[in-house]
């Protein structure tokens, strides 16, 4: 009998609960996806208040994942129905895979989508640009950091503006021999093609206009446009440190910080902790330009996205959330928090930091354009990109001329893509 | 012709031998087995599951780029092979017959001292000797500075054609201990009746050496050759802690091992390929395969055993 009356009190209270539960979950819960650990606390102290506050009612929970595991942790989770209701965006292929199997809902009608320019929304488009499946959220612009007390001391006032100021420079801090005059090894091959090849590229190839025709066919990489760069890379290796052959990508960082190198051609999202480790001040200048007055262009790439589970619970806060994260406002936070990691909405955004308020200024006077190799180029065997690097090393080392790494990889590009009308 | 009928001795069934094999062929099968042969099975498949029979195989050899890849990997694991069994086993003998020496001192020290690099992580190996053959940080260059050979530096990991034997010698570095615990163990094993009896004989020293405790632990180099071919046919840890999963520079550290792991999981922007991986993973175990068979039929049926 005891027993009955237990259940039939429980059953009761149960039913009591269920009945009230709904007054209290006007909070609609979101749970966040992302690769982005390094940035935690950022988005719990800075991010989630900050559209809290604005929004009340919605509660937002940051959930990261391993880089390393992210794209396998989140498609199991998506094929599971357990993902979380936002989706942080790989940019390109990974995130176009899964908006083609039907997982990322399409955001063209989100309000704040018109803050972004076609360049910025290319990574999380259809091939067609037609439909847009993720919020941008932060692009990297690349450039070349420098010593300014190497500068000083080897008598160099302005940073270069063009190609041949650059050479003549490398060659006042050679023969000064005080620093090493470029910070870079090939050991681990994507600095040179990443730091290397498609920093100072796209001067040569003219940014979009050229990577939009090498997609087209109606360019190839053994043109001299693509050519070029290489050749250019090849005349940097008198300059780079003894035994570069084996310098790997932190050895290149802790030379910069220590002070023993004079220039380190990168990327903004060293300012952090380039800004926490140097001792001297630092500078940066955009990668030259053939010649004086010639118009400029940056690689401004676009590397972090954010989309919404088209199977998410709670659709209409989702959307008010990533609308949140198109608008200037939380441009401005997340550019302050993340120095060197700048947001790709159009609107006004106040940058704090000096350095990284130097590299946003680039877009102001010279045109942005994404890796070339990284859209549509790299999605078959021999894939584009993994063979930049190993081109980029080979011209540097001299072990290849430009014109036969072009030759190979165009050869490789040919042997499966087609480009659409061919 | 009568028969006779013997009621056979019914042996009750043992059951617990069952029982007890159980856990160990479960989770071998879960673990080793049933992977292999699904592993095998996805060779003969395209990406999306069609029955290609051996078209897999016949891209891997044909395809200019992949068998290009692939016979650059193989060439380099044999030379990979070849520079452990000349360094790695010889040494390793050589350190087991100086320690099963009665007359040598803290025998146990030196044991250990040689054993102790076997027992660290493959990542810790290949960031800590990257670290001592760094050109910028390294103290490779300011040692062989000091006794005046600095210009034999070289940047080997870096250099296309040092970078592989680098490698190769790191791996020997590591796991000379191996060979020789194993080889010290048969050592220690040979009763001394016979060494003193060939010491009666006038057989001392390098000769003894040679002509009883060599031919006596044969088997067990055998073993040790044998583990040698698997491991460095499987090697992959090494090379991707110290180049990364591209084996720079140019491919020229790149074995079967990260071959596999580039073309299965894929890299950076390169998608993964199931199917090809498969296959790549397939030769591996065939060529494995063919070497222990050789071992197992062809050289240990030849050696001859002693009963002590």
């Amino acid at each position: 009998m005891t027993l009955t009356k237990h259940l039939l009190a429980a059953t009761a209270t149960m039913a009591i609960v269920s009945a009230v539960a709904p007054a209290f979950a006007e909070d609609v819960n979101l749970t966040i996806e992302s690769w982005r650990t390094d940035d935690l606390t950022v988005w719990q102290d800075k991010i989630i208040p900050a559209f809290e506050a604005a929004n009340p009612g919605i509660k937002v929970t940051f959930a990261p994942t391993a880089p390393t595991e992210y794209n396998a942790a989140l498609n199991a989770k998506l094929e599971g129905g357990s993902a979380g209701d936002i989706i942080t965006c790989r940019p390109f292929d990974a995130s176009l895979e899964l908006y083609n199997k039907g997982y990322l809902a399409a955001l063209n009608d989100l309000p704040g989508m018109e803050n972004f320019s076609p360049v910025a929304k290319a990574a999380w488009s259809t091939d067609d640009q037609a439909t847009t499946f993720c919020v941008p959220m932060g692009a990297v612009i690349h450039g070349f950091f420098y010593n300014k007390d190497a500068f000083a001391k080897v008598g160099i006032t302005q940073p270069p503006a063009t190609v041949d100021e650059f050479f003549a420079d490398l060659d006042k801090i050679k023969a000064d021999g005080t620093y090493i005059p470029l910070a870079m090894g090939t050991n681990d091959q994507w600095e040179a093609a990443t730091m290397g090849y498609q920093n100072i590229g796209p001067n040569y190839w003219k940014g979009e206009e050229g990577r939009l025709a090498l997609i087209a066919g109606k360019e190839k990489l053994t043109d001299p446009q693509w050519v070029e760069p290489y050749a250019q890379l090849a005349k940097w290796k008198p300059y780079l440190g003894d035994g570069f052959e084996a310098q790997t990508y932190s050895d290149s960082q802790n030379l910069f910080t220590l002070g023993r190198a004079a220039i380190y051609p990168t990327g903004s999202w060293e300012i952090a902790g380039f800004e926490a480790n140097a001792t001297f001040a630092l500078g940066v200048f955009p990668p030259p330009v053939p010649k004086a007055g010639d118009q400029c262009y940056i690689s401004d790439h676009t590397d972090i996205g954010i989309g919404m589970n088209a199977k998410s619970a709670n659709p209409d806060a989702a959307k008010k959330f990533l609308s949140w994260v198109a608008s200037p406002e939380f441009g401005t936070i997340f550019a302050n928090a993340l120095p060197g990691f700048f947001p790709l909405s159009s609107g006004e955004v106040k940058l704090e930091d000096p350095i990284a308020q130097e590299f946003v200024s680039w877009r102001a006077k010279c045109k942005s354009t994404i890796r070339s190799t990284y859209a549509i180029l790299s999605r078959g065997t021999p894939n584009l990109e993994n063979e930049t690097w190993n081109a980029s090393v080979q011209v540097i080392k001299g072990a290849e001329t430009p014109e036969a790494a072009g030759a190979r990889l165009q050869a490789g590009l040919d042997s499966w893509y087609k480009p659409a009308g061919k | 012709m009568a028969t006779v009928d013997i009621a056979p001795v019914k042996k009750p069934f043992r059951w617990h031998i069952l029982v007890f094999l159980a856990p160990a062929a479960l989770i071998y099968t879960a673990v080793m087995i049933f992977p292999l042969i699904s592993t095998l099975y996805q060779a003969f498949f395209s990406q999306k599951w069609e029955f290609v029979g051996f078209g897999n195989f016949m891209q891997l050899f044909t395809d200019p780029r992949l068998s290009a890849s692939f016979w650059n990997a193989l060439i380099n694991n044999v030379w990979f092979f070849i520079i452990h069994m000349l360094v790695q086993n010889p040494i390793g003998i050589l350190l087991a017959a100086l320690l099963s020496n009665p007359r040598l001192r803290l025998r146990g020290f030196y044991r250990t001292v040689f054993f102790i690099p076997t027992i660290l992580s493959f990542v810790i190996v290949g960031f800590v000797w990257k670290l001592i053959l760094s050109p910028t940080w390294g103290v490779t260059s300011g040692l062989l500075k000091s006794v005046g050979l600095g210009w034999l530096f070289q940047p080997w990991l870096g250099k296309e054609e040092y970078a592989l034997t680098t490698l190769a010698l790191i791996s020997n570095w590591q796991f000379i201990g191996i060979p020789m615990m194993l080889i010290y163990a048969a050592l220690l094993s040979i009763p001394d009746e016979v060494l003193e009896a060939a010491e009666c004989d006038g057989i001392t020293g390098w000769s003894q050496f040679w002509k009883i405790q060599l031919p006596l632990v044969l088997p067990a180099i055998g073993i040790v050759s044998i583990l040698t071919f698997v491991g460095n046919f499987n090697a992959f840890d090494l090379v991707y802690a110290a180049q990364g999963a591209q084996a720079g520079p140019n491919f020229s550290t790149d074995l079967l091992g990260t071959l596999l792991y580039r073309t299965f999981f894929g890299y950076q922007l390169q998608l993964g390929d199931r199917a090809m991986g498969s296959t790549v993973a397939a030769v591996m175990f065939l060529i494995i395969l063919a070497g222990v068979c050789v071992y197992l039929f062809g050289i240990q049926t030849r050696l001859r055993r002693y009963q002590f």
